[in-house]
C-alpha cells in the first residue's frame, strides 16, 4: 500500500466525513431539544439538494440565489414537521416518533420522486474547479476540488454553529431545555419556541449538508440512504453531543475510506454497520453522550 | 362483556372465545378461506397467499416487538434468512415439509444471534443493532455467493406433495393458508403459558421482570429466536411462492414494512398483527386498482403510482401513530363494543 495513497484516500474520507459531521450536528441539534431521533435527516438533506436542483438547473435561478431559497425551504418543511406531527407527539414513546420519522422520510422520498421523478441528476456545478495539491512530506497529495470545498465549507458552518450556541442566549436557552424541559419552562424560556427552532436549524443544516454531498456525488431520490451513515456518526459521538457528532462525523468518514480502500467499495457500509454494532455494544452512549440512569 | 355468557370454570373464563356465536363466526372465516380459491380469480389468491405470508411474519414481529417490547428492524432480513435456507435445502432435494422447518430453526439461530445485543442495549438503540444486522445479513446474501447464489439469488423448484407439484398460487394458497392459521394459533396460544407471561412481563418493565426472577437473558434470546422462526417459515413459504430469492428481496424497508404492519394492526395483540398484515397489503393493491379506474380520465396517472404508494404508505405510519396509536384493533373492539346491545342504544 502506498503511503500517498493512504493519505489521499484519508482527505476525501474526511472531506466526507467533515458533511457528516454537518448532518450529524443538524441531527443532535434536534435530539437534544426533543429527544427525536430524526431518521428523516438524510431525506431533509434531499430537500435541499432537491429544491437547488429544481432552482438553479430548471429554473436557472443564480446559484446564491438557489442556496438560500433551498435551505430557506427545507427549514420551512422541517419548522412544519415540529408543529404538526412531533409536537402531537410529546410523551409518546421514543419507539413511536422514531417510527413516525420513518414514516414522514417515506412521504418526502414519494413527494420528490412525484416532482423530480426517481431518476438521478446531477447538480449544477458551483464550486471553484481547481483541484487541490496539498504537500506532504510523500509528495503532493491531490484532493477534487468539490471534496475540499465540501469540507471547506462544512468546517466554516460547523464552527460558527458551535461558536453561536456556546454564546448566544438561544443556544442557552437550547441546552437549557436539554438539560431539563420542565426547570427551563419554570424559569421562562418558550421551550415550544425552543423545539420549533431546533427542528428548522436541525433542517437548515441538513439542507447545507444536502447540497454538499448533492454536488459531491449526485441526487436521486435514493439518496437519504445516507441518512443511515449520520445515524451511525450520532451513535458513536453519543447522541447529546455535538463535539461528539464532530468526532463521529469525521471517524466514520475515514473509516469508509479506508475499508473501500482496502477491502473494495462495497464493504464501505458493510464498516460503518459493524462500527455501528460495536459501538452499541461496548459503549452504547457513544464517545461522548450523557449516560442514561434508569429508575424504578 | 357479553350478556348471557357466565363463566362456571376457570377454564371457561380464559378461553380465547368465550360465546358460542364468536365460535360460529370463527367456523364462518374458516370456511371462507376455505372456499376463497374456489370463487376468486389468480391474481386475488396470489394477494391471499401474500397476505397469509406476512401474516406470519407479522405474528412472529408481534411476539417480539408488541409482547416483548424489543423494536425489531430486521425482521424481513430473518424472512431472508429462511428463504435463502430453504432454497439452499431444497436444491439438495429435500421436501418442503422439511425445508420450512428447517428454515424456521436457521433462522431462529441467526435471530437469536443478533437478538444478543438486546441484553445490552435497549428501546431505539436495540432497534439501530437490528437495521446493523438487516445490513449485515444482506452484504453477506449479496458475498456468500456459493451458498447464496450473490446477485442473481437462487431458484427453487416448486414444492412437490406426492408428486404433485405445487406450481400455481392457488396450490400454494393450501400450504400458505393453513401455516398462517396455525401460527396465529400458536401465537395465541403462547401468551397463556408461563413463557408467554415472561414475555409481556419484561415488556411491561424489564427490571421488575428481573426482580421476579425472569431471565432476560433467557426469555429476551428466546423471543428474538421465535419470533425469527416466524420469519423464516413465512420466508420460506415466500419462496415456494415466488420460486427466486435474489439479496434484493428482502431490504431494510421490509422490514420496515412489517413493523409499519403491527404498529397499523394494534401493538400487543396477535389480532392485530392479522389486521396490520391483511391492510398493509391490501392497501397499495387498492391503489393499483384506484390508479387503474382513473387511468382512462388522466392518462399518465399510471406514473405516479409508485411514489403515491411510498407517500401513502409513509402517511399511514404517521397518520396511526398520531390518530389512531392502538391500531385497527382498537377500531374493531371500538365497532365491536358499539354493536354489543344492537339494536339497544347504549
Amino acid at each position: 500500500m502506498n503511503i500517498l495513497d493512504f493519505i489521499e484516500f484519508s482527505l476525501s474520507g474526511l472531506s466526507v466525513g467533515a458533511i457528516y459531521a454537518l448532518t450529524g450536528i443538524g441531527f443532535v441539534l434536534v435530539y437534544k431539544a426533543t429527544r427525536v431521533i430524526n431518521f428523516a435527516i438524510g431525506e431533509f438533506m434531499m430537500i435541499g439538494a432537491y429544491v437547488f436542483f429544481g432552482l438553479a438547473a430548471r429554473a436557472t435561478m443564480p446559484t446564491w440565489a438557489a442556496i438560500a431559497a433551498a435551505l430557506v425551504v427545507t427549514a420551512l418543511v422541517g419548522g412544519l414537521a415540529e408543529r404538526v406531527v412531533f409536537r402531537r407527539l410529546i410523551g409518546e414513546s421514543a419507539i413511536s416518533v422514531f417510527m413516525v420519522t420513518i414514516g414522514l422520510s417515506s412521504v418526502i422520498i414519494g413527494v420528490v420522486e412525484i416532482i423530480w421523478t426517481a431518476d438521478p441528476q446531477s447538480l449544477p456545478e458551483f464550486l471553484p474547479k481547481a483541484p487541490f495539491f496539498i504537500p506532504t512530506g510523500f509528495g503532493e497529495a491531490f484532493l477534487p476540488s468539490k471534496n475540499g470545498w465540501g469540507f471547506i465549507i462544512a468546517a466554516l458552518t460547523v464552527t460558527a454553529i458551535i461558536v453561536v450556541f456556546r454564546y448566544w442566549r438561544g443556544g442557552v436557552a437550547l441546552r437549557a431545555t436539554a438539560a431539563d424541559s420542565q426547570a427551563a419552562y419554570s424559569v421562562g424560556i418558550n421551550v415550544p419556541g425552543v423545539f420549533s427552532f431546533a427542528w428548522i436549524l436541525g433542517a437548515l443544516t441538513a439542507a447545507g449538508a444536502g447540497i454538499l454531498v448533492g454536488s459531491i456525488a449526485g441526487i436521486s431520490s435514493a439518496m437519504g440512504a445516507i441518512g443511515l451513515s449520520v445515524l451511525v456518526v450520532v451513535i458513536v459521538g453519543g447522541l447529546d453531543s455535538i463535539l461528539g457528532a464532530l468526532v463521529g462525523g469525521l471517524l466514520v468518514g475515514w473509516l469508509e475510506a479506508m475499508a473501500s480502500m482496502t477491502l473494495g467499495a462495497e464493504y464501505k457500509q458493510l464498516a460503518t454497520f459493524v462500527v455501528l454494532l460495536a459501538m452499541l455494544l461496548i459503549k452504547p452512549y457513544g464517545l461522548f453522550g450523557t449516560h442514561d440512569i434508569e429508575r424504578l | 362483556m357479553h350478556i348471557g355468557s357466565a363463566k362456571p370454570s376457570y377454564a371457561a373464563d380464559e378461553a380465547i372465545f368465550t360465546t358460542g356465536v364468536q365460535r360460529a363466526w370463527v367456523w364462518a372465516l374458516f370456511a371462507m378461506l376455505a372456499a376463497f380459491p374456489l370463487f376468486a380469480g389468480d391474481y386475488w389468491v396470489l394477494i391471499a397467499c401474500l397476505v397469509a405470508i406476512n401474516i406470519i411474519a407479522a405474528a412472529g414481529l408481534m411476539v417480539l416487538t408488541g409482547f416483548t417490547g424489543q423494536v425489531s428492524l430486521g425482521h424481513a432480513a430473518f424472512m431472508g434468512v429462511g428463504a435463502y435456507a430453504a432454497a439452499w435445502l431444497a436444491a439438495k432435494g429435500a421436501p418442503f415439509w422439511l425445508t420450512i422447518p428447517f428454515a424456521g430453526f436457521i433462522a431462529a439461530a441467526v435471530g437469536a444471534v443478533f437478538g444478543i445485543p438486546s441484553l445490552r442495549v435497549k428501546g431505539l438503540y436495540l432497534a439501530l443493532t437490528t437495521i446493523a444486522a438487516s445490513f449485515i445479513l444482506h452484504f453477506i446474501f449479496f458475498n456468500w455467493a456459493s451458498v447464496t447464489g450473490g446477485a442473481g439469488g437462487l431458484n427453487v423448484e416448486p414444492a412437490q406433495i406426492f408428486g404433485f407439484r405445487l406450481v400455481t398460487s392457488a396450490h400454494l394458497y393450501w400450504l400458505a393458508a393453513p401455516l398462517a392459521v396455525l401460527s396465529v394459533w400458536c401465537a395465541t396460544n403462547l401468551f397463556r403459558t408461563r413463557i408467554g407471561r415472561a414475555f409481556i412481563a419484561i415488556r411491561d418493565r424489564d427490571i421488575s421482570a428481573e426482580v421476579l426472577g425472569i431471565s432476560l437473558f433467557r426469555y429476551k434470546l428466546m423471543s428474538f429466536a421465535l419470533a425469527s422462526f416466524y420469519a423464516g417459515v413465512a420466508g420460506a413459504v415466500w419462496v415456494y411462492l415466488f420460486r427466486v430469492v435474489t439479496p434484493e428481496s428482502f431490504r431494510l424497508i421490509d422490514s420496515i414494512f412489517f413493523v409499519a404492519a403491527i404498529i397499523v394492526g394494534g401493538l400487543g395483540s396477535v389480532r392485530g398483527a392479522i389486521f396490520g398484515a391483511v391492510f398493509m397489503t391490501l392497501v397499495p393493491e387498492l391503489l393499483k386498482l384506484g390508479v387503474a379506474t382513473l387511468e382512462p380520465y388522466y392518462p399518465g396517472v399510471v406514473q405516479v403510482l409508485s411514489p403515491v404508494r411510498t407517500i401513502v404508505f409513509g402517511a399511514l405510519i404517521v397518520g396511526f401513530l398520531i390518530f389512531e396509536p392502538l391500531g385497527l384493533n382498537e377500531t374493531w373492539r371500538r365497532i365491536r363494543h358499539r354493536f354489543a346491545l344492537w339494536p339497544f342504544r347504549t
